[in-house]
């Protein structure tokens, strides 16, 4: 068979360019995820530290921001990033189906390809539901707690309402759980497609941090609702 | 299963079930067959040679499968082997031997599965998409005439045993066969990496990364996902590493405007 010429190779289009995409916005998630953890850790500081915390974020730089400029600033760029994390994701995702057409009758290696698939989307299903409850239509799901005027008042009361529901406090541990498994192989991934483990040394190096960071968010993320759902904070 | 005589106790009675395609364009399926009275010494093809033999005395069409040295080194076998590239040990097909199996077992052999690597027949691939990897990139360019002075170009012992190990590879495919997304990143890593930890693969190192990767996608094979089955799978152990390593030429490619 001939060997097919290919029109002027470039790098920006080959499937490393998009695992490089991949990699940095999802180093972007990575440091927003750590800031929206130590955010939630205030609210074991109470309601006046938590809320100040919000309205803080708010104002940041002003008057050199709108209000709300830096908050903007962020989920701009965070929705910029999710495009780019997703379009690379399912382009390769349906790259690696039509790379195999045929499957086998009996396969015995590892399927963390289809975890990180799978699970990135209940991460992204996850995200649209906490954008609706926290941020975008704040409804009152508990029904025996404060109503809709003292909930948009405060972050606070809205967060310790939530949370004193087990079965809400079990959809963001679930959730959680799909993020750390995410976090564990992700944040290797992206140091190994970012070129930073050209060694047996460096490889078990990037491992660890990605097992660290992902044991540090669940960890985070996991003591202000269960603080709440056990009655430590009110 | 019928007890057979067994010429010594050590021999195993085993049933295959072996994957069957005419052509190309045949659906193929999996089809059982049973061999009897397998020397534990056996090689894994030696097994096969015995399962023709029968097939062939009763006038079947024997089962079409590649090797060619059977000493490990020329990557022209490769089976998958209940679900192992290359069968339970890290060792290629021809040098898998019996005594990794136990009487009575039942063993599934299919052929390397990807789209990049069609069937010609039964288990036999045809791999020439590697081929073409290799032409796109995978050389270096030398004057002909007398080899130069050996010393001309001193080469750091840990680059020198780096890229040692990368020349192991033997471009037998397993790592395409065990990838969960078809991929050849170790393949062409293993490559990179060679020729890139020398100073005679320099001049043309970021030109290859690219006609190099830009060729494996054109072939069909998928992305990696970092997962490591194809390091698990290689008969040569050629590690993970290599795939940073292309990475990152490719990333270096990118920012020198490749
Ligand atoms: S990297 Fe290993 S598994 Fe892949 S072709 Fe080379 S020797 Fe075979
Ligand atoms: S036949 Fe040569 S490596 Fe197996």
């Amino acid at each position: 068979m001939a060997t097919t010429t290919l029109s002027a190779p470039t790098a920006r289009k080959t499937t490393i360019a998009l695992k490089l995409l991949m990699a940095v916005t999802g180093a972007f998630f990575v440091l927003y995820v750590l800031l929206h953890m130590y955010g939630n850790l205030k609210v074991l500081a109470g309601q006046e530290a938590f809320d100040t915390y919000a309205h803080h974020l708010r104002t940041f730089g002003e008057p050199m921001l709108p209000y709300g400029g830096l908050l903007w600033i962020f989920r701009i760029l965070l929705l910029g990033s999710l495009i780019g994390h997703a379009y690379a994701a399912f382009t390769l995702w349906s790259r690696a189906g039509s790379a195999r057409k045929t499957k086998y009758a009996v396969l015995k290696t590892a399927a963390s390809a289809q975890w990180m698939r799978w699970g990135g989307v209940a991460i992204l299903l996850f995200v649209v539901w906490h954008l609706i409850h926290f941020t975008i239509v704040k409804p009152v799901i508990n029904v025996d707690g404060p109503d809709a005027a003292a909930i948009k008042a405060s972050p606070y009361t809205m967060v310790v309402a939530s949370f004193q529901l087990w079965w809400m406090v079990l959809i963001y541990l679930l959730a959680l759980a799909a993020l750390g498994l995410h976090l564990a192989h992700g944040v290797f991934s992206a140091q190994q497609t970012l070129g930073f483990t050209q060694t047996p040394k460096a490889r078990a190096r990037a491992k660890g941090i990605g097992n660290l960071t992902a044991a540090l968010v669940v960890v985070g993320f996991a003591i202000p609702p269960l603080s709440i759902l056990f009655g430590l904070v009110k | 299963m019928a007890t057979s005589t067994k010429s010594d106790p050590k021999n195993m009675d085993l049933t295959l079930r072996i994957w069957r395609q005419d052509g190309p364009s045949d659906r193929g399926h999996l089809q059982t067959y049973e061999v009897s009275d397998i020397s534990p010494d056996m090689s894994f093809l030696e097994m096969l040679d015995v399962l023709n033999e029968q097939l062939n005395a009763k006038g079947e069409e024997p089962i079409a499968f590649d090797s060619d040295c059977r000493e490990g080194i020329c990557g022209m076998c490769g089976l998958m082997i209940s679900g192992h590239a290359h069968g339970p040990e890290k060792t290629t097909t021809c040098q898998l031997h019996m005594r990794s199996f136990k009487d009575g077992d039942t063993i599934t052999v299919e052929p390397w599965r990807a789209d990049a690597f069609p069937i010609i027949k039964d288990l036999v691939v045809d791999r020439s998409s590697f081929d073409r990897i290799i032409q796109a990139g995978g050389f270096i360019s030398v004057n002909t005439g007398s080899a130069p002075e050996a010393n001309a170009a001193p080469v750091p012992k840990q680059k020198a045993d780096r890229a040692f190990q990368s020349a192991e590879c033997i471009g037998c495919g397993a790592c395409v066969a065990a990838c969960p997304n078809a991929s050849a990143m170790l393949f062409m890593g293993a490559k990179v990496t060679h020729l890139g930890e020398l100073p005679q693969g320099q001049p043309e190192r970021w030109a290859r990364v690219v006609s190099m990767v830009s060729q494996h996608d054109h072939e069909g094979f998928g992305g990696c996902t970092n997962t490591g089955a194809c390091s698990v799978a290689c008969p040569k152990g050629i590690p993970q590493d290599v795939i940073s390593t292309l990475n990152k030429d490719l990333r270096t490619a990118m920012r020198q405007g490749g």
